[in-house]
């Protein structure tokens, strides 16, 4: 099957219209950058910082803490980022994180200055103490444990206190450690599966427990209104350092492409290769500023894999030119490159919708924390495409145009 | 069948077989992201060992200044941890000079007239420096694993790392563990336990800071007391502060042991240390000289307690109360086991994922995995039909490797890695794709079927490696930027790479050999 038979599209006589199409989709993206990073500009910096602001870095690189919450019901967004600014912390968002249904929050907090030297942990705790106190004051005290935030070691040795008692006399010591081990396991198994929250009492009902520790469950225990998921610090000097890791990595990526290239083309194929990369690069980050979406490691692994991925249908096409180019040495270069497209035009299309529709699929069920990667990846495919077509070969035709009129004046 | 055939896909099913077997036998490590577990950034504060290095340089060189009988004026410590001896008699400035140059070694000596006589500075050696910060960032690494090994975590992982001239950052990676914040107080906790003598004089304890300076009228010797705060929960949350003696009696280097005891009065939770041979000793001398004083047992800079000494005490063991849970009591006995920290340690980075969101993770990645696996061979095979197939087998080939070989390396999956085999599954079928758009082509061009395929194998060889050779790069240089899960992902991406690049050229021209070779197949499905 062929998805385009033979065609004979002059790709070249619409360049205009594709850099325009380019110039267009770029300048949002900078104009998005300019009016997000205006507010927070202050005179004396330089236009990389400008376009760090303009973006939704993540905590990865401007330090402070992001905490995923798990809730047994749909907990008030308005109630938690009060409760949070009471106990004194700075929550900067707090979202409804992946399916409503799971009544999960992503709450990100910036650093708190404080001369303590652990103030990274001191945060997390704080937010914990705070949400407890706001949500489950009520059912504290008299000595009882969370069900939903206790740890295995801790939930094993309040079974064991509970029920000093009633263990069987001839048990040795290790059996009894073992059986509640095997008791605890079950519950924190059975946490795990919900999603890390008992959210109503009957959950517990279906486990295969023993008599003894549903009682010390209904006595020393109860089910708290949340659960931390995750925690993630990171301190100013971490991030400081893995944003300039990250500049770094992308600027020398592309750079290792682009001698990789040089190596193997001829230095204006290089050139017009690693424009397009750039265009790719540079309208990808647009649309995470545009649509302020969040920076983080994952996404920049994301477009660095697209350095290494977009260039490789503008491979494709040069390395036919080049063939072409040896086959027929009448033609010009413009009728070559149309013909060097429209020949390759099909696989140009396969290879890039395949991975499309892997990286589609990850879109669709590879979950929130995924979101961002996936989602540099289906644009950056579609414009990587793209510009191997529209920017890449047009750059070829007018930097030899350009060499030739200067042969031609010298 | 043709020899060269047979070898072709003896190689094949050989290396399936390998990787099917080392991912069977080894398994996949899931990465901390997946099982959940603490990564953990921390910075060891060098610095501060070097200013406790400095300073007892400092104390033995007055020592011997003072056992030479060379007199000078002071003998202090710059902000940049230089040691100044200040107004040494002109007459004596020889023997002062060698005598600092007998008692320290590493350090470059200079002297210049002063004020009243002559002045020595002396400044540690760069090689002897960097020395120091080494031992001091080795040393707590290695307390850290006896703690982190003595808690109990199955599989810890403990790097140095560091871009300065002293690697001066410990990487901690522990899989599984569910306590985040017990954890990191037993990592954090420097435990620096120390027996020093209340000041004889006055009331025990003070409501603040100046009103201990207030109590000794005229002050005392701010070089041999200093105003300590009294951490007690059985007093309240009001703090209390006493004068002790700087130095320090005990340490906790003349520690033997310690574990969680019970008060056998009140059953309360408390940490029973016991003391090495010259601890005894010197617990015995202490005790004996200072009879109805009170001795402060100060942890990492507060009093715990302070009892007072009713007799001279001879024995090995004594106890630090103060209203600890059992958990508290088993900690604390742990880190003052595994001896104090030479510096401490401030957390850079904390990840602590529980298990319930990397099960979530693991769900959409499998999901997601195989929806774009069911989407591109249902592509291929439209495509492509019959050659599809032949697509297909590569790509499931290419998986079968990616999986050995992270078995294999032991490398763990994290959910970047994931997100890697899925970009894989996209990716593999490119290579392939390449070659059958070539074939078709050269099958257009009037070509037999057997050397349309060979041309469509050799003429797009070296695209296939140009394709791949790029995104290589960018993995290399992927992993040189990340850690953790964004390694994880690099690994992931660069072995599909590799492996695809086998599937696509070995393995396909293979397939297709056999069924143009052994088939006799006229017309090709593609």
């Amino acid at each position: 099957m062929d998805i385009v038979r033979e065609p004979k599209i002059q790709w070249l006589n619409y360049k205009w219209i594709f850099i325009c199409l380019s110039l267009l989709l770029s300048f949002l993206g900078a104009a998005s950058l300019v009016t997000r990073a205006m507010p927070r500009w202050e005179s004396g910096m330089g236009p990389v910082q400008g376009v760090i602001f303009g973006l939704n870095l993540g905590v990865d690189f401007t330090g402070g803490t992001l905490v995923y919450v798990k809730f047994a019901q749909t907990p008030e967004l308005e109630r938690v980022r009060r409760s949070l600014t009471e106990g004194g912390l700075r929550p900067e968002e707090v979202t409804r994180f992946d399916d409503e249904s799971k009544n999960q929050l992503q709450i990100r907090m910036a650093q708190i200055e404080t001369d303590k030297a652990d103030n990274l942990t001191a945060q997390s705790r704080t937010l914990f103490e705070t949400l407890r106190q706001e949500f489950d004051s009520q059912k504290m005290g008299e000595g009882r444990l969370d069900l939903n935030n206790v740890s295995r070691s801790e939930l094993i040795a309040k079974l064991r206190e509970a029920d000093s008692a009633a263990a069987p006399e001839d048990e040795s010591l290790t059996e009894t450690q073992r059986r509640y081990q095997e008791q605890a396991d079950r519950l924190i198994g059975a946490r795990t599966q919900l999603g890390g929250v008992f959210s109503d009492p009957s959950q517990l009902q279906d486990l295969d427990l023993e008599e003894s520790v549903r009682k010390a469950l209904d006595e020393r225990f109860y089910l708290g209104s949340f659960s931390l998921l995750s925690v993630e610090s990171v301190g100013p000097k971490v991030g400081q350092e893995l944003a300039d890791r990250a500049f770094w990595a992308v600027l020398f990526s592309l750079g290792g492409v682009l001698v990789y290239i040089g190596l193997r083309f001829q230095l204006v194929f290089g050139m017009a290769a690693i424009i397009a990369l750039f265009h790719d690069v540079f309208i990808t980050v647009g649309f995470f500023s545009l649509l302020h979406k969040e920076i983080s490691l994952t996404v920049i692994a994301a477009l660095l894999t697209l350095v290494g991925y977009s260039i490789n249908d503008t491979i494709v096409i040069f390395d036919r030119v080049r063939e072409n180019v040896r086959e027929m040495r009448t033609k010009d270069l413009e009728s070559v490159i149309n013909l060097s497209i429209n020949q390759t035009l099909n696989r140009t299309i396969l290879t890039s919708g395949m991975t499309f529709l892997a990286v589609f699929a990850l879109y669709l069920l590879g979950g929130q924390v995924l979101n961002g990667f996936s989602f540099a990846l289906v644009v950056g495919i579609i414009i990587g495409t793209y510009s191997s077509i529209a920017i890449a070969s047009p750059v070829v035709v007018w930097w030899q145009a350009y060499r030739e009129n200067r042969k031609a004046g010298a | 069948m043709k020899k060269n055939l047979q070898i072709r896909l003896l190689v094949i099913v050989a290396l399936a077989a390998v990787s099917a077997i080392s991912f069977w036998m080894q398994g996949i490590n899931l990465g901390l992201d997946l099982q959940g577990g603490i990564h953990l950034v921390l910075q060891v504060e060098t610095q501060e060992a070097l200013t406790e290095e400095v300073n007892q340089v400092r104390d033995r060189l007055e020592a011997v200044l003072q056992d030479e009988q060379i007199p000078f004026s002071q003998a202090t410590v710059d902000d940049e941890l230089r040691i100044e001896i200040r107004g040494v008699p002109a007459d004596r400035s020889r023997d002062a000079r060698r005598a600092l140059e007998t008692s320290a070694v590493n350090w470059t000596l200079r002297s210049q007239p002063g004020e009243n006589g002559v002045d020595f500075i002396l400044e540690i050696m760069a090689a002897a420096r960097k020395a120091l910060l080494d031992l001091t960032v080795r040393q707590v690494r290695e307390i850290i694993q006896n703690r982190v090994d003595q808690y109990g975590v199955a599989e810890p992982s403990i790097s140095v790392y560091g871009s300065g001239d002293v690697q001066d950052q410990i990487i901690l990676e522990l899989p599984g563990v569910e306590d985040f914040d017990r954890v990191i107080d037993i990592i954090q906790n420097t435990a620096k336990l120390e027996l020093k003598m209340v000041h004889p004089d006055g009331p025990r304890e003070f409501e603040s800071e100046a009103a201990a300076r207030a109590a000794f009228s005229g002050g005392f010797p701010d070089d041999q007391y200093e105003i300590v705060r009294l951490r007690d929960r059985t007093t309240g949350p009001e703090p209390r502060y006493m004068v002790v003696r700087k130095a320090a009696a005990i340490t906790g280097q003349h520690l033997k042991n310690a574990f969680r005891s019970e008060d056998p009065l009140t059953g309360a939770s408390e940490v029973s240390f016991f003391l090495n041979s010259e601890g005894v000793q010197l617990f015995s001398d202490v005790t004996g000289r200072n009879v109805g004083g009170y001795l402060a047992i100060v942890l990492d800079g507060e009093i715990r307690s302070a009892p007072r000494i009713e007799s001279k005490i001879n024995t090995e063991s004594a106890r630090i109360t103060g209203n600890f849970t059992a958990d508290e009591a088993d900690d604390l006995a742990l880190v003052l086991r595994s001896g104090a920290l030479p510096a401490s340690i401030v957390i850079l980075e904390n990840r602590s994922v529980g298990p319930s969101l990397g099960l979530d993770s693991i769900r959409s990645g499998v999901s997601a995995s195989l929806l774009g696996l069911v989407l591109v061979v249902v592509g291929m095979l439209v495509v492509y039909r019959f050659s599809g197939v032949n697509a297909v087998i590569c790509l499931v080939l290419n998986l079968v490797f990616l999986l050995g070989a992270l078995a294999y390396l032991g490398a763990a999956l994290t959910l970047p890695g994931i997100a890697g085999i899925i970009l894989t599954i996209g990716m593999a079928v490119d290579a392939n794709i390449l070659i059958f758009e070539r074939i078709k082509e050269e099958l257009r061009r009037r070509k037999g079927v057997n050397s349309a395929v060979d041309d469509g194998f050799n003429k797009v060889f070296s695209t296939i490696i140009d394709t791949n050779t790029t995104t290589l790069v960018a993995a290399a240089f992927l992993f040189q930027f990340g850690t953790g899960p964004i390694r994880g992902f690099a690994v992931t991406l660069a072995i599909g790479l590799l492996a695809n690049l086998f599937t696509a050229t070995f393995v396909s021209k293979t397939l297709f050999r056999v069924i143009l070779g052994q088939l006799k197949v006229e017309r090709l499905s593609i």
